[in-house]
């Protein structure tokens, strides 16, 4: 589908593959049409259109958000939430299912394990396609998320300080919000254990984008430096070698002493689900933000939804 | 004595040399030369001023075009063409690295759609850095050098 969107024009028939590909207009405004969705919710625009929730993997959290995104705006849903209700089972290629249910939609909410799934889906279909993870590679909503959240509990998002902690080698989530923040002149503190450090790629992106980043092994070193505290997990499917996991996987977990030097604006943000990274005591604190954060998933989809549909 | 190669000059066709050694395998390949039906050589590891050690493709009938040839600049970035007609050498050019390049090469990333669906053609964007080129695959937007292929 052609780009169509410049300034405050929508994005309508815009596919929404990578937030890496977003320019920062196009985020500003969806930013701001998920406020308004915020402020006014579910009013029913999207009365008479068809969403198809196209998940080829588990998922509970973005796939619900999406329906119910869909659905408080009037909108309709059909699809399905595992492989093996699909003819893909049966041997069908990935392009003439996105073809045909492109006949019958009129948006693609698609999440696939595969890498690429998503572009592959909107070569193969006219209608908007929105990439809800595809694989390792990228979950956009994601990153509009958190960005919309670090702007609603910090009231900007220019030159926030933003530490990432945890896996900021293997999450998809840290890479394309670092990437998507390069927009917005952060100071970031890569917090991880030495062998889950940022991969080399992203380090690059960010000095061509002369972001400025320094790395850190403990919470203590930047806690009293940062606006936002990113958590994640440290994922044990990506461990080859178990003794590794065992090593660094409770070297970065978040408790409410860890917050006594913070600063009184920090918030605590966590894309979820967490394990053990954070500790149930912090949820009662002035800090965590994490919670509002999954809520705010549903107005931003919302958002991405009716700017697609050309609502 | 010594410089002669023994192989026959092609009477129509394509000369690739200056390609580096060990690439010229990978060359055949991409070029989808093992399906041409009519005579390939291939050279391997001969003596170069240059480049120390070279590799050097013969392809008889089939004329290589400069949108062609630049889909290998990635693996041979230095290596002229030469087109013959009639034992004479009537056009010679080098290779020009793409912006893209499309279809020749697989994405070495397993988990990567292309390599799951056969009617997929890839496609990678071509960055330089200096001497290193990397090419982005658009589809699973991972990021290769050349030589992880």
């Amino acid at each position: 589908m052609e780009r169509i969107f410049e300034g405050k024009e929508l994005m309508k028939g815009k596919d929404i593959l990578s937030a890496k590909e977003m320019t920062k207009t196009e985020i500003l405004a969806l930013l701001d049409r998920a406020l308004e969705m915020k402020k006014n919710p579910f009013e029913p625009i999207l009365k008479g259109h068809l969403m198809a929730s196209c998940f080829f993997e588990p998922s509970t959290r973005t796939r619900l958000s999406f329906e119910a995104a869909m659905k408080r705006l009037g909108g309709e849903v059909i699809g399905f939430s595992e492989v093996s209700s699909t003819a893909t089972q049966k041997g069908e290629s990935l392009s003439d299912a996105m073809k045909i249910i492109g006949l019958y939609a009129d948006v693609i909410v698609i999440r696939h394990p595969l890498e690429g799934s998503a572009r592959q889906a909107a070569i193969a279909t006219e209608k908007p396609v929105i990439n809800a993870g595809d694989g390792a590679n990228e979950h956009p909503t994601q990153t509009l998320l958190d960005l919309f959240t670090m702007r609603e509990c910090q009231g900007k998002l220019e030159g926030l300080s933003i530490a990432f902690v945890g896996d900021l080698l293997h999450g998809r989530t840290v890479h394309s919000l670092a990437l998507a923040l390069r927009h917005f002149a952060p100071r970031l503190y890569l917090v991880s254990p030495p062998s889950l450090a940022m991969q080399d790629s992203i380090l690059q992106e960010l000095k061509k984008s002369e972001i400025s980043f320094s790395f850190h092994q403990s919470i203590e070193e930047i806690i009293d430096k940062v606006d936002i505290l990113f958590m994640t997990r440290i994922q044990k499917e990506r461990f080859r070698n178990p003794d590794e996991y065992q090593r660094v996987k409770d070297q970065l977990i978040l408790t409410p002493d860890l917050l006594k030097d913070a600063r009184k604006n920090l918030k605590v943000l966590h894309p979820l689900p967490r394990v053990n990274e954070i500790a149930k005591e912090v949820d009662d604190t002035e800090y965590a933000y994490y919670f509002q954060q999954a809520e705010n998933g549903i107005y931003v989809r919302s958002a991405l939804l009716a700017t697609v549909l050309g609502k | 004595m010594k410089k002669l190669i023994s192989v026959a000059a092609i009477e129509n066709g394509t000369v690739i040399d200056h390609i580096p050694a060990g690439q010229g395998t990978q060359l055949v390949r991409l070029l989808r030369l093992t399906a041409h039906k009519k005579k390939v050589t291939l050279l391997l590891n001969l003596p170069s001023q240059s480049m120390g050690y070279k590799d050097l493709i013969k392809v008889e009938a089939r004329e290589i075009s400069e949108e062609e040839a630049s889909q290998i600049a990635v693996f041979a970035p230095k290596a002229t063409l030469n087109i013959i007609r009639e034992y004479h050498v009537v056009k010679k050019f080098t290779v020009t690295m793409p912006e893209h390049i499309e279809k020749v090469i697989r994405c070495p990333n397993e988990r990567c759609i292309t390599n799951h669906e056969r009617e997929i053609s890839t496609r990678f964007g071509v960055n330089r850095f200096g001497n290193k080129v990397q090419l982005v695959c658009q589809f699973c937007e991972k990021s290769f050098t050349h030589d992880t292929y």
